[in-house]
């Protein structure tokens, strides 16, 4: 397996269309970062120290998004790209009967093709988060506490977390089907659907099941907007980025979020109230984190099965 | 001389239809059995279940003394497997490739260089080694292929159409190694071909497989006098063809 796992390590960090996404990333990443931390620069002047101020850093929005969003957004494309040709490629090259015609485990193959790809994203992220925390103390002039740097660090966990997901979501596809372009779209289409769409399919579902008649009766909107939010949660990039959201902001005491808020005016409620430690905030997306982990295993465990049962023929 | 393959009434079905049927079949020691028959007759399917990457509906198979289905990395661990078409990673060298497969071997680092440099000598390509094999021609992938059996040391080959759509050089080129591997080495080779005439240059012992029956095997000469009688020559086509058309 690790002999496995050490060849698609050598040829990840070779690949040109893996080097050209992380570029990418980073890029838009330091973009945006410097960009929140600009807005809060201008924010904080004249205003006594708040708490936790690093963490807006990741949080704020610049011009467009925030970093946790963006990440929400593209992460899984970085998942999908190391995944979807994983076993199909080596099909298509006939070198998959002879792969398994060595004296090792069927197993050994996907386990250290998915081994290969969580530690190729664990880089990644965690090299992205270093050199964005670097450019965070230059430009906020702010020293993160104990208590951030462990809020970033379940940040990282989780991050590599999901993007996993994704890259077993895309080691399945590429079992399933023979041809490397229906396996990558077959990801990608997944992948605009949870991402992109999942609010209008859980709003219709929602109207369906509970319609609202009268749209000022809280007697319906209530389980209305109650059943469009737990069916929201299917997919993982809504329980990602719920998940996120709460362990980055303190402050935030429930997983759905009631109001929008600007910048100064979080920073003026927070007056007013206390940050939750990192293991109240951690209990409270606790069911999220569950469900994350469980849609990982039973992606990779459907892999792991039709793999294991499939004829491989070398024609 | 010792049984290396050992099939008891071997049979693998796909829903209805009968791949391999009640093969029973005995390959002994430094031989080079010849596989015959033609496209979709259960050659490869019989491979796989020798090499134990198909189950066998029903019936039993020994390789080198072990039960494929049960002990399939014994068995693999042994046999030199060159499939139909290999393939290879086009963007390493061919020495990297060779590595590649020693380090799915287990073995030892020590010995990975040493038994890579070998192999590439044995195959004739110890000038090319550091070249991408995306670059190889064909007859080169072919004996790149046999390379990376050479670095287990084999004790049985199992060569699936080796030859197919090499030159008349190169196909030469490919029997002469086979030729050798097994005289010097004392490997057993099983090999599948549709190239008639070089499958009576250098093999010991044929069988023709039809619609997933063995239907002939013995060597050459007993083919030969069972169905051509005295004097009717040794051409093995003209068995083969004898036998396709009683089939």
């Amino acid at each position: 397996m690790w002999t496995i796992c050490k060849k698609e390590l050598a040829d990840h960090f070779s690949s040109t269309r893996f080097l050209i996404l992380f570029c990418l990333i980073l890029m838009v990443a330091l973009v945006s970062t410097y960009m929140a931390a600009a807005n809060i620069r201008r924010v904080l002047e004249g205003v006594s120290k708040p708490s936790n101020v690093f963490l807006l850093l990741f949080t704020t929005e610049g011009k467009f998004f925030s970093l946790v969003q963006f990440i929400a957004f593209f992460g899984p494309l970085l998942g999908i790209i190391m995944g979807f040709d994983a076993i199909n490629r080596e099909r298509q090259h006939r070198t998959l009967a002879k792969l398994v015609s060595q004296p090792i485990f069927r197993d050994a193959v996907i386990n250290g093709k998915f081994l290969a790809g969580v530690i190729t994203v664990s880089i990644a992220l965690v090299s992205m988060m270093l050199l964005l925390t670097g450019m965070g103390l230059i430009t906020v002039g702010v020293v993160p506490g104990w208590e951030e740097i462990g809020r970033l660090f379940v940040y990282l966990i989780v991050s590599i977390a999901y993007v996993s997901f994704w890259l077993g979501l895309a080691i399945l596809f590429s079992i399933l089907f023979r041809s490397l372009a229906t396996s990558a779209l077959a990801a990608v289409a997944l992948w605009i659907f949870f991402s992109f769409f999942i609010g209008f399919a859980s709003d219709l579902v929602a109207d369906a099941l509970s319609p609202v008649r009268n749209p000022r009766d809280p007697e319906e909107v209530v389980p209305n907007e109650r059943l469009a939010d737990a069916v929201s949660l299917v997919s993982p990039a809504v329980l990602y980025s719920k998940a996120t959201s709460t362990i980055l902001d303190p402050y935030r005491r429930s997983r759905g979020s009631v109001m929008i808020v600007g910048l100064f005016e979080k920073l003026s409620m927070e007056r007013f109230q206390s940050p939750l430690p990192l293991d109240q905030s951690i209990l409270v997306v606790w069911p999220y984190l569950t469900l994350l982990a469980a849609l990982t295993l039973i992606c990779f465990g459907l892999s792991y099965v039709i793999f294991m049962r499939q004829e491989i023929r070398s024609a | 001389m010792a049984a290396i393959i050992q099939t008891e009434n071997l049979t693998r079905r796909y829903g209805q239809q009968v791949a391999v049927d009640g093969l029973t079949l005995q390959i002994n020691e430094r031989e080079i059995f010849g596989f015959l028959g033609p496209n979709g007759a259960g050659k490869t399917t019989t491979i796989l279940m020798l090499l134990g990457l198909t189950e066998p509906t029903s019936g039993s198979a020994r390789v080198l003394g072990y039960d494929p289905t049960r002990d399939p990395l014994e068995v693999k661990r042994q046999v030199g497997y060159l499939c139909e078409n290999v393939g290879f990673y086009d963007d390493l060298t061919g020495r990297e490739n060779l590595r590649f497969m020693a380090e799915l071997n287990h073995l030892p680092e020590a010995r990975v260089t040493e038994k890579v440099e070998e192999a590439l000598r044995t195959v004739g390509l110890d000038g090319e080694g550091d070249k991408l094999v995306g670059a190889y021609s064909r007859g080169m992938r072919q004996r790149l292929g046999i390379a990376e059996l050479l670095i287990k040391d084999p004790k049985l080959l199992i060569l699936d159409e080796p030859t197919l759509g090499l030159d008349p050089d190169g196909t030469n080129k490919m029997l002469d190694l086979v030729h050798s591997l097994s005289r010097d080495r004392g490997i057993t080779v099983m090999l599948s071909s549709h190239q008639l005439e070089q499958v009576q240059r250098i093999c010991t012992r044929v069988g023709i497989m039809i619609k997933g029956k063995l239907v002939a095997v013995g060597t050459i000469e007993e083919l030969a006098k069972r169905k051509l009688g005295e004097g009717g020559g040794m051409n093995l086509e003209e068995i083969y063809m004898r036998y396709f058309k009683e089939a």
